[in-house]
């Protein structure tokens, strides 16, 4: 499968203080993370980052961006794979205590006022739920560490019901030929009608929660336009941010910003597996994908999101009809054509099974799909909570339930949420083992670039002075005064010779003294 | 907003009627689902109202 990557934003809490500042809130978790990983994490290197950004201080419509325009970066070059030397750099560097680079290849720190792990590449959508879980392990564990102090909680989910929403972003490498236009225009169907199989639930109806009522998606009721830059304001179905974190001139980062963050893993399987099938498609020049355009996408994301019937019915460019799950099927016939190995098998068979069940009954689809084993919890909530009038009628709370709304966040919290819970009860299907995960969260994926730098970082911290997704930056002090920068702007790469040596004077006999 | 039994299936039509026999499978869910129930009833009872007003995020992404 291509190269894929996770982000996290958690909601963050103080459950004593409600009125605690979450962005200091957020870098004490950090902190507490680097207490966690034994200190073996090391800064973010910005130095990477969006050189047009950073070195022209300019912003521009990164669709228009062309790769000439970016070569002025010497660690962008794809002929000079070597070692840049760098200067260091002044007092605007990066703020320790905002960002650590864990062992796994992960990074783990401040995203506005969120604390955000954003996972390692990867390259199966197994490996995307690994270490994704992984993610929340490490996070509930820095919150263990940070309890010994204070108090906080944390909760993967998207909306705290009074406006505002955080996001899980889904990163996926695309050829950079295929045209952009029509990569949004072919993708955009599936990124609508994919909430019925990895919605996370949500209690409230709008923006602020204002009209009682449950639907399937988190983040559907965010979503303001079909293109465009921005994920904060008017946050689009589909996503023109634009760095590649890779060698521009052959991929493209496909950013994508509609999804929600899952407490299960069925979800995040097909979030990832689906998603990158369908990429495949479009890459390959499919055009049956074009009779599945929508006439109103943004409109049809809420609308999605508030049918629990599963029989709304979208309005397709070309006049006709269909609803989401059919939709989903003509996107699985279709991607059926692009299965390359076993993994992509896998996917496919999980992808039509949950469509098949959803077709039936959605209560089937309890154990996989998140929307719905959050409806089938809250159901029964309901019932428990009736109240019996000597008429002998029956009244069921209602969705604006004070009760159901907590339940509907408590379901999301890391460590000992409900969701959590259904899972350790049995009740909800894995896909991982616990051995997996507590590997992934000590150990970065073999099959990527983020190998190299987990590795370097829990082995080299003694030269190690930063690291970015496309760079490893090592401390020269008593060599020659300045830093090298080791360019990895191939994200499939995981052996490099000046890393492979350094890695193995670690592990070596001759292994330097660690501090 | 209290809407009364008839129509409170979320499903409409097609939602298992409450009292028909379950599978066995079934069963067992609805059994984590209602223990799961029972650990929080007290909690939820008591702090629901307070926990939901204070559960109040900064937008992010």
């Amino acid at each position: 499968m291509r190269v894929v990557g996770i982000e996290t934003e958690y909601g963050i809490t103080d459950p004593s203080d409600p009125g605690a500042n979450p962005i200091l809130l957020s870098s004490l978790l950090v902190e507490a993370c680097r207490t966690w990983a034994g200190g073996k994490t090391t800064r973010w290197d910005y130095g990477g980052e969006d050189p047009l950004m950073d070195l022209r201080g300019m912003r521009r419509d990164r669709r228009y961006a062309t790769a000439d325009l970016l070569t002025d970066s010497p660690e962008y070059s794809a002929a000079n794979r070597g070692v840049t030397l760098r200067r260091r750099r002044g007092s605007w560097e990066d703020p320790a205590h905002l960002n650590a680079v864990l062992p796994n290849g992960a990074r783990f720190y401040v995203d506005h006022a969120h604390p955000e792990y954003s996972g390692p590449e990867v390259t199966s959508a197994h490996d995307a739920v690994v270490w994704d879980v992984a993610g929340d392990r490490i996070a509930a564990a820095a919150a263990d560490v940070f309890r010994q102090d204070g108090n906080v909680a944390l909760y993967k989910n998207n909306v705290d019901g009074k406006g505002a929403s955080y996001g899980m972003h889904e990163n996926y490498l695309v050829d950079r030929a295929v045209d952009f236009e029509t990569l949004a225009r072919r993708l955009t169907p599936h990124l609508v009608t994919r909430a019925v199989v990895i919605g996370a639930g949500r209690v409230g109806l709008g923006v602020y929660g204002e009209e009682p009522g449950f639907q399937m998606s988190q983040r559907a009721d965010y979503m303001e336009a079909e293109v465009g830059l921005e994920t904060t304001l008017r946050r689009p179905i589909v996503n023109t941010r634009d760095e590649p974190h890779a060698d521009r001139r052959k991929w493209r980062r496909l950013h994508v910003i509609i999804g929600d963050a899952n407490c299960m893993e069925v979800p995040t399987y097909l979030k990832v597996g689906a998603t990158a099938l369908v990429l495949t498609a479009i890459e390959a020049g499919d055009e049956r994908l074009d009779a599945l355009v929508l006439r109103n996408p943004v409109d049809e994301v809420s609308a999605v999101s508030h049918d629990l019937t599963l029989r709304h019915r979208l309005e397709l460019a070309s006049g006709e009809t269909a609803t989401a799950l059919e939709i989903q099927r003509a996107l699985l016939t279709i991607s059926r054509d692009y299965v390359r190995d076993a993994d992509d098998a896998r996917v496919l068979e999980r992808w039509e099974r949950v469509l098949d069940a959803l077709g039936r009954d959605p209560f089937e689809a309890a154990r996989e799909v998140e929307w719905v084993a959050k409806l089938q919890l809250l159901g029964r909530m309901r019932e428990r909570y009736a109240v019996a009038h000597p008429d002998g009628s029956r009244e069921i709370p209602g969705w604006d339930d004070d009760r159901l709304r907590a339940a509907d966040v408590q379901w999301a919290e890391l460590g000992k949420g409900l969701a959590a819970r259904l899972t350790a009860a049995g009740a909800v299907e894995r896909l991982t083992t616990d051995d997996e995960i507590a590997s992934a969260m000590a150990l970065p994926p073999r099959t990527t670039r983020a190998w190299l730098r987990g590795r370097m970082v829990a082995e080299r911290g003694d030269i190690v002075d930063a690291a970015g997704w496309s760079t490893v930056v090592i401390d020269r002090e008593q060599e020659h005064g300045h830093l090298e920068v080791v360019s990895l702007p191939d994200p499939t790469t995981t052996s490099y010779h000046l890393l492979d040596t350094l890695l193995a004077e670690a592990s070596g006999p001759d292994a330097p003294a660690r501090d | 907003m209290a809407q009364t039994t008839a129509n409170s299936s979320p499903f409409e039509d097609d939602a298992p009627e409450p009292d028909a026999p379950a599978a066995p499978a079934a069963q067992a869910s609805l059994d984590a689902l209602d223990s799961l129930l029972d650990e929080i009833d007290e909690g939820i009872q008591t702090n629901a109202s307070q926990f939901v007003r204070s559960f109040v995020q900064k937008g992010g992404q």
